[in-house]
């Protein structure tokens, strides 16, 4: 009893003291923790879908930015709550469609199709702006304090850890790990693969799109170049890979040092970032290509296997 | 007798090659059923469209008065197909456990939980491998792992199960063992249709063959005439020994 009800209790302690950070924290302080929450949660939405079904998915910018973009368009016209909702009924939609059409789509192609998506709909939205209302920037004029906007990040990362664990035990977390196994025999054992997959974009998607609804106002002026930024896309799936997509806590492992670690490089090295940047994925990529996690957990059962100490940590 | 399935006409066309040509047959309920023939005789393709895992070019195949094809396989699993690989395809990163519950969640009676659980230890049980249970499904031999596949394809309840060479590479005491397990599964009525190369296993299990060479059915009886008809020895061993 006491031993199932503990990690819950801890979760809600975390979460509390979370939640209880404004109160004693500077503007930057705040600043740091809207950022790193924002991250959390793209990088365990993402790893919702792409880190059981192997589908590496570019398209989170795409998300990212509608969800901005529709509260910057109707920020004048609607009231706050209803911009989120409005917000994340888009983005189900794009993702439904989105969905449909793509995940037929295997390995490479997938990844190519959702990056061409996120360009797709920045080049679109430029397109509009510039032609339509004649003016390519936005004004975002919204009534929600950096306080606000750190509590409902808190909330939606903290619906995006739930939604996780939850999946991570129902059914359909066991079809997405027999799709990411083989589909052949997901589709022998009865699993509808299409259904399964079209679910957890979708749900990762809204997750995506609401985050980016809630940062908006953060921005006070946005233009496609800002809300499409696809450095969004691969930090999120650098983060996710480093933590290790396919367990519970990876995504969130990965995203916060890492976005400390981009934000002391920003502030320090601000005209050599993006080369450390890509220096930091292709580090990422060769020496822990399965997550912190994994290579933890495998290095932990090798040392106690063989009691010796000194054993070369191989992530192999 | 009540046919379980009905094959008619049934082709497949690679581009050019019809690797299966207008294949007729059928299975009654309670048969075991040898598909036999020599390499790249088209076994292996039919074995596919019954289980949905190709579309057929031509033809129907029906469970009952069902027509199956052109379903997808989640479909016909669903319907009482169930099949084993030839190259056997164990869900790697699962338990072995985990790799029957897959079976039993998504099939026909969708099983969860402890329920689940406890039947996927009575199927394991069943093929002998209840001790392995919860090992990952890589770390399992050949054979265990074959016998795996086959717990799985069990858990489905299915009327029609599609052996693909499950009995290869076996040593001849697990050949033994095999070849009584799926008479066990036949007993408890279950029809079969079984793709094998091992001589001993088709004599002891199928009461008919149905042979195949170079994409057409060539024989189809009782599994003695079939084995000594004339064209089945042709197709086998040369015209010298026919």
């Amino acid at each position: 009893m006491s031993r199932k009800l503990l990690p819950a209790f801890v979760f809600a302690l975390v979460v509390a003291a979370l939640a209880y950070v404004p109160f004693i924290a500077g503007s930057y302080g705040i600043t740091l923790g809207i950022g790193m929450l924002g991250y959390v949660t793209l990088a365990t939405a993402w790893a919702l879908f792409s880190g059981p079904t192997r589908y590496v998915s570019l398209a989170t910018v795409a998300f990212f930015g509608i969800g901005a973009y529709t509260v910057a368009v109707f920020s004048e016209s609607m009231v706050y709550p209803l911009l989120l909702a409005v917000a994340g009924v888009i983005g189900l939609a794009v993702a439904l469609v989105v969905g449909l059409a793509t995940l037929r789509l295997a390995g490479v192609y997938f990844v190519i199709f959702t990056f061409g998506l996120a360009e797709l709909i920045r080049q679109l939205v430029t397109w509009y702006e510039v032609n339509v209302t004649g003016t390519l920037g936005r004004y975002i004029f919204l009534p929600v304090t950096p306080e606000g906007i750190y509590w409902q990040l808190l909330g939606l990362a903290t619906t995006a850890f739930l939604i996780s664990w939850w999946i991570g035990r129902s059914r359909i977390g066991l079809a997405l790990k027999v799709i990411g196994d083989d589909e052949v025999v997901a589709s022998h054992c009865g699993i509808n693969i299409a259904r399964v997959k079209l679910a957890l974009f979708t749900v990762s998607s809204v997750l995506i799109t609401l985050v980016g609804a809630i940062q908006a106002p953060r921005w006070t002026y946005v233009e496609p170049t800002i809300a499409f930024n696809p450095t969004v896309s691969f930090l999120t799936l650098i983060m996710a890979l480093l933590g290790g997509a396919n367990r519970l806590t990876g995504p969130l492992l990965g995203a916060v040092p890492l976005f400390m670690l981009f934000e002391w490089l920003s502030a320090n090295f601000p005209n050599h970032y993006s080369i450390i940047l890509g220096l930091v994925f292709i580090a990422i990529v060769f020496v822990l290509p399965r997550g912190v996690l994994a290579f933890a957990e495998e290095n932990w059962r090798r040392w106690r296997k063989s009691g010796v100490k000194n054993l070369p940590a191989v992530a192999e | 007798m009540s046919e379980l399935l009905t094959i008619n006409g049934l082709t497949k066309r690679f581009g050019g090659l019809a690797a299966v040509n207008a294949v007729s047959f059928s299975v009654a309920k309670g048969e075991v059923v040898g598909l036999l023939g020599p390499n790249g005789s088209g076994k292996t393709t039919v074995m596919n469209m019954i289980s949905g895992h190709l579309p057929p070019t031509s033809g129907t195949i029906a469970l009952g008065n069902e027509t199956i094809s052109g379903l997808l396989p989640n479909r016909i699993a669903l319907k009482g197909v169930s099949r084993t690989f030839q190259l056997v395809r164990g869900l790697p990163s699962l338990t072995v456990a985990e790799n029957v519950i897959a079976a039993l969640a998504f099939g026909r009676r969708r099983l969860w939980g402890e329920t689940a659980r406890r039947e996927a230890l009575l199927r394991l049980d069943e093929v002998g491998l209840a001790h392995r249970a919860n090992q990952l499904a890589q770390q399992l031999t050949y054979i265990d792992q074959k016998r795996m596949e086959l717990a799985r394809a069990l858990a489905l309840e299915p009327e029609l199960l599609l052996l693909d060479e499950w009995l290869a590479g076996l040593n001849p005491t697990e050949l033994r063992t095999g070849i009584d397990l799926i008479d066990t599964i036949r007993k408890r009525g279950v029809t079969i249709l079984m793709v094998e190369h091992v001589m001993d296993a088709i004599r002891a299990l199928c009461g008919r063959c149905v042979v195949m060479n170079a994409g057409r059915k060539i024989a189809d009886g009782p599994t003695a005439e079939a084995l000594a008809d004339r064209e089945v020895i042709t197709a086998y061993l040369g015209e010298a020994h026919a």
